[in-house]
């Protein structure tokens, strides 16, 4: 009989920040665990504490190098109601918009085509010189050069909009510090057509490859579980960057609906476990076992009545056909969902551009000041919440963060174990092509562990091995 | 001449690259292009193509010296992600997708504090920077040559 192993997967690949798989086996090779780590500690919130309302939504941007806009504009929401602003000026609204689908566009389009268009292309089990970007253009050259061109229109709506690429200061409380110059406009339109048309394309590719791969996709890492995210107030329609909350069950019934996002902390538990730094949010009243969920681009188009833009909705219409209305569980649906995305916020920013409030001038609101601000947005990862209290120094003394990441912590242990116990559980040798399938079900949330630190001198994969004892059996690096 | 400094200045030391082309673009030096992100990214493969002389500037862990000048170019990726793009990466992008080839170094600044979410930089790193300053103006003065350059 052999030994129970620990295999260790550290950090994980093609994942934004660091984390560990353990896959702990008994002693006849079948998966017992499998667990997502998150290794190291934010201590953002403690960070924050004493800082001037007014800088924190710079400053928040520290936090990611992925997704720092999303983490200004749910500050700038959170500063907004401190600043007793309710309402902005259509300018400064419709600023913070573009910025937003700038951001999710380009963040989408990164994941996509660069992080997981290997493992779509070529298989979970390719042999890793084959599982990566530069394979993709030998073969789709038009594909990787278009995944650039539409990157750099993101980032350029974003520099537009915040001010600079990194630190970016455009959205202030209860406003924005700039509009758009018309010649930045004319920029934009004069490509806008050819993004929507490469959009299709994109989630063309997405779909196609749901279904072509439909009993793949149906069983990989996929399970039933519940579904939230901001939608819009009037009509429950996709709104990324404002709304109430939304859950539904996986069969789609209604948890809870059109809640002011105020009142999370009324709604979601922060659950605690030993061994992760990051927290296990639950729905309150379906308790930890049953009130976990899932956020993030399938979770919106799940909870999502329909999308305003005509043709991201005639696509969302396709998703949710496949599975007749109800929820989709199929974890690896979310790259589809993502591009539905993709295509929303080109259509989006279509839209805003030929609004003349982006060249308005009235461009903060004001109102009287309060001392504990709330900002939720729908970051391309999911769900995002920004919580602080001040005091009469307009300092912070309290923040409270809930990423997208922790919302769907519990969803991607569920997804490594899912896979494990399918694809490593029996098995007398682990080969790289396994563990790789392990890292698809936690890439296919494209998840963010906010670390952003990256400096010359990382490490590419380590995988150990431990015995029954705890001793280390074996240790080997790999490139994947 | 592009210059790239990239890093995430609110991870103490990972802030060198960033510090360092955010100096050098307030000197607003003739010829040389600045630019500042988080990381690298596929769409540097396109910024880079449209130069012939290409500097990346980052942090370097368990730098012997205050800092590494070395000459590089397109490799295949060890790890391929967004979040560890290296230089050799944009390089090879660069040259699979846009058929160019600018020639290229990385500017290797010691740092030592990475941990915590903290910003600034720590006293060391901070007289490292320091150093690879002084060392890059008179290099782009023409005071040190390239191939001196390559052995700092």
């Amino acid at each position: 009989m052999s030994e129970p192993r620990l295999i260790e997967i550290s950090p994980v690949t093609r994942v934004e920040g660091h984390g560990k798989v353990t896959i702990h086996l008994n002693a006849e090779n079948e998966v017992d665990e499998a667990r997502l780590h998150i290794v190291e500690f934010r201590g953002f919130e403690r960070f924050i504490r004493g800082r001037l309302m007014w800088e924190v939504p710079v400053i928040v941007q520290r936090l990611c190098g992925i997704c720092p806009v999303s983490h200004h504009l749910a500050a700038a929401k959170a500063m907004d109601m401190i600043a007793g602003v309710d309402q902005l000026t259509p300018t400064a609204e419709k600023m913070r918009r573009l910025m937003h689908y700038g951001q999710v566009m380009q963040s989408h389009v990164l994941h996509f085509f660069h992080l997981a268009a290997p493992d779509l292309l070529f298989g979970f089990g390719a042999p890793a010189e084959k599982r990566n970007i530069f394979e993709v253009i030998k073969e789709q050259p038009e594909l990787g050069k278009r995944a650039v061109l539409m990157r750099k229109y993101g980032q350029e709506i974003i520099e537009a909009t915040a001010g600079k690429k990194v630190h970016g200061t455009g959205a202030i409380p209860g406003g924005i510090n700039r509009n758009l110059p018309i010649e930045r406009r004319d920029h934009f339109l004069s490509s806008i057509d050819q993004m929507i048309e490469w959009s299709k394309d994109a989630v063309k590719l997405a779909r196609d490859y749901t279904l072509e791969h439909e009993e793949l996709v149906s069983e990989f890492g996929s399970f039933p579980s519940n579904y939230m995210s901001l939608v819009r107030e009037s009509d429950g329609a996709l709104d990324l960057y404002h709304g109430n909350l939304r859950a539904l069950s996986s069969t789609g019934d209604t948890i809870f609906d059109q809640v002011p996002y105020t009142r999370y902390h009324e709604l979601i538990v922060e659950d605690v476990r030993s061994w992760s730094y990051m927290k296990f949010p639950f729905i309150k009243t379906l308790g930890p076992e049953a009130g976990w969920y899932r956020v993030g681009p399938l979770a919106r188009m799940n909870t999502a009545s329909f999308i305003d833009t005509p043709l991201a909705n005639e696509a969302l219409q396709e998703l949710k056909a496949v599975t007749s209305g109800t929820p989709n569980n199929s974890t690896l649906a979310n790259h589809w969902a993502r591009m539905i995305e993709v295509l929303h916020c080109v259509e989006k920013i279509r839209e805003l551009l030929s609004d003349p409030d982006l060249q308005g001038t009235d461009l903060i609101a004001k109102g009287d000041r309060r001392e504990e601000g709330i900002g939720v947005i729908e970051a391309p990862r999911g769900n995002l919440i920004h919580h602080y209290k001040v005091d009469e120094h307009d300092q912070v003394t309290y923040c409270n963060l809930i990423v997208s990441t922790t919302h769907n912590n519990e969803g991607m242990n569920r997804a490594v174990k899912d896979v494990a116990v399918k694809h490593l559980s029996g098995k007398e040798q682990i080969t790289e092509g396994m563990l790789n399938h392990v890292e698809v079900a936690i890439r296919a949330y494209d998840p963010c562990l906010s670390c952003a630190t990256h400096a010359l001198g990382q490490m590419p994969l380590q995988v150990q091995l431990f015995g029954a004892g705890g001793e280390l059996i074996d240790s080997r690096e790999q490139c994947v | 001449m592009l210059l790239i400094g990239y890093g995430n200045p609110g991870r103490g030391d990972d802030g060198l690259g960033p510090a360092f082309s955010e100096g050098m673009a307030a000197r607003a030096l003739p010829g040389l292009e600045v630019d500042t992100d988080y990381q690298l990214v596929a769409e540097h493969a396109l910024a880079v193509s449209g130069h012939e002389l290409v500097i990346f500037a980052d942090a370097e862990i368990g730098g012997a010296e205050a800092f590494s000048f070395r000459e590089t170019g397109p490799g295949a990726p060890e790890v391929l992600g967004s979040h560890s793009l290296v230089p050799e990466t944009v390089l090879a992008l660069c040259e699979t997708l846009y058929g160019a080839r600018p020639q290229a170094f990385v500017l290797g600044i010691s740092g030592y504090e990475y941990g915590e979410v903290k910003e600034g930089l720590s006293d060391k790193a901070a007289a490292n920077l320091e150093a690879a300053e002084s060392f890059f103006l008179k290099w782009l003065a023409g005071e040190i040559s390239l191939r001196e350059a390559a052995h700092a």
